[in-house]
């Protein structure tokens, strides 16, 4: 069955999430995944947003996270006191999955999603942290969805939005952050992951019909690519399942 | 604050009164929801600048100030408006062009500063940011900080659990508490005297409104202090708050109101349009904002078939099946 690379993103991150999840989502592909996640394969898995709703119905796919879509049919509806409070509470924080999206990545899973250039005067100003910080600094899990691009996959950020391994095993306990960190980046050529050891980026997947070395060439710094598999392609019925019940509209697949 | 019990005025005079050059703002909603738009624009239309503005989240609001020319100084979590512009576009040209300054925080600091205003207390601890460049890239340097009686001489600091190793924290961040000169919010609810009902989610609008000096609340509907004294648990913000009341069905439009109105996806696409170059965001200026008087002058150029499309489902509190695309 044909599918698209943003299809094939969505449920590869789809398939990351289980049953125990709480699963806070961005805009666009990010809430795309978790929907998917619970009409497919981990239908208890709680979605929720910064703006404050928990375990809204999304009748209707929502434009932003501030989307009165995300209000309708929900637990509670708070604010963003809230919702900060549930990723960073040590009993909760614990099931929050996190999915991102950046500008540029390094290869520890630091995110710039500020600036390209000076932060006083960049040349490409970009939205900012938002949660992603918040997020980032926190949760036990986060996937990062990017494009694979070189200028993206850099050596060195502009600006560190928002923290993943910063330099190594022992960066996030020297800046005082809990444990936690990146476990996968998705892109529309493959997957990586983060070695348990070192804490460095390698390639973990390669779609059908791509290569490593495809890859590496978009890419500023070089990963490990000996671990690399392919990843299975979504399946009819996820893709169904995704087509006909998260975005009908394909307002963003 | 204001003790009094009847605060109603006109959108034009309150904005006057309490919206100065200069001053310190503060606005309410989160990117494409419940903006307070009518005062926005009468803020553009006044022609009032040079003012240092705090957001978390925004949008559509923080996009026309800094294109109507208002803003000299930002504070801010994230400048973009969800799918209608992953970063907004009259920001984006601001700080690339160096005619504002911006200042980087997490949406979570935000709110926490906005709290800690609220609470009374300088600042309030959180973990967020904690190597990162929030904490080591300043927007305001020391000298501009030390200068100015209205912003605190640092960002934020880092601290050393003094509760040692409680919660297993070794390092906690400090924020800075904001108390605005002026918070504008657009409610669903009010009555004459400010008691304020949001309906769907409150956002940050309380912090916001509780930390400022002065309050203006535009509503779709002017409720009687009776009907608001019912129910109160579904109220956020007590009267004593609120320095003006203004009516304004549609006050958030082209943003969504819940329960009332979803956001005009044809508005917000025609506006990114126009954003993107200078000289066709002056016609977009002359016709939508300082052309119409009054935001009813400017809903008029809406037709009201459209108007009608937008309208909140009952049911679910936005327009379902509305064309997004």
């Amino acid at each position: 069955m044909e599918y698209t690379l943003k299809e094939m993103m969505t449920i590869i991150a789809a398939r990351e999430i289980s049953n125990q999840d709480i699963v806070f989502c961005g805009t666009g592909i990010s809430m795309l995944a978790a929907m998917a996640a619970k009409k497919i394969n981990a239908p208890e898995s709680v979605i929720f947003f910064e703006t404050g709703a928990i375990d809204s119905k999304l009748e209707e796919i929502p434009m932003a996270v501030g989307d009165s879509r995300v209000m309708y049919h929900t637990s509670a509806n708070g604010g963003l006191l809230d919702s900060f409070a549930t990723m960073q509470n040590k009993i909760t924080g614990d099931h929050v999955v996190g999915i991102l999206g950046a500008a540029q990545i390094d290869k520890f899973g630091n995110l710039n999603s500020t600036v390209i250039g000076d932060y006083q005067r960049p040349k490409i100003r970009f939205s900012g942290s938002g949660g992603g910080c918040d997020v980032a600094s926190f949760v036990s899990k986060s996937l990062i969805f990017m494009q694979q691009e070189k200028r993206k996959f850099v050596k060195k950020l502009d600006y560190l939005t928002s923290p993943g391994y910063l330099d190594g095993p022992n960066g996030r306990k020297n800046a005082g952050l809990p444990s936690g960190g990146p476990s996968m980046v998705i892109t529309n050529m493959g997957t990586m992951r983060f070695d348990d050891r070192t804490r460095e980026m390698y390639l973990s997947g390669c779609y059908p019909g791509i290569t490593p070395e495809q890859i590496l060439e978009k890419m500023e710094f070089t990963v490990d690519i000996s671990r690399a598999k392919e990843e299975a392609p979504p399946t009819p019925k996820e893709l169904q399942l995704l087509r006909e019940e998260c975005d009908p509209q394909r307002l963003i697949l | 604050m204001n003790v009094g019990q009847n605060k109603v005025m006109d959108l034009k005079e309150a904005i006057s009164t309490f919206v100065k050059p200069g001053c310190h703002l503060s606005v309410g909603g989160f990117t494409i929801n419940r903006n307070p738009m009518a005062a926005v624009y009468e803020i553009i239309r006044q022609k009032i600048g040079d003012i240092h503005l705090y957001v978390h989240s925004n949008g559509q609001a923080t996009d026309e100030l800094i294109g109507g020319g208002c803003i000299s100084k930002l504070e801010i979590a994230y400048g973009g408006n969800g799918k209608f512009a992953s970063t907004c576009i009259r920001f984006r040209k601001a700080v690339q062009e160096g005619s504002i300054e911006v200042e980087d925080y997490t949406n979570y600091q935000m709110t926490l500063r906005f709290l800690a205003g609220s609470m009374g207390v300088p600042f309030l601890p959180t973990r967020s940011s904690l190597g990162s460049d929030i904490i080591n890239k300043w927007g305001f340097s020391k000298e501009i900080r030390k200068k100015s009686p209205k912003i605190p001489d640092e960002k934020l600091m880092e601290l050393e659990n003094p509760f040692t190793g409680w919660t297993d924290t070794e390092k906690v961040v400090l924020v800075p508490a904001i108390n605005p000169d002026v918070t504008i919010i657009h409610v669903q609810k009010a009555d004459q005297s400010g008691n304020c009902r949001i309906e769907g989610l409150t956002f940050a609008d309380v912090e916001q409104a509780k930390s400022a000096r002065h309050l203006l609340v535009t509503c779709e509907e002017l409720c009687d202090n009776d009907e608001l004294k019912t129910d109160s648990n579904q109220n956020q913000i007590p009267f004593i708050h609120v320095d003006a009341v203004i009516h304004v069905p549609n006050g958030a439009y082209p943003t969504a109101c819940f329960n009332h109105y979803d956001y005009d996806p044809r508005y917000l696409h025609l506006y990114a349009k126009h954003a993107k170059d200078d000289e066709i965001y002056k016609e977009y200026l002359d016709k939508y904002i300082l052309g119409p008087q009054t935001h009813n002058a400017l809903l008029d150029l809406m037709d009201t078939a459209h108007m009608e499309g937008i309208k909140a489902d009952p049911r679910t509190g936005y327009a379902a099946n509305l064309d997004r695309s």
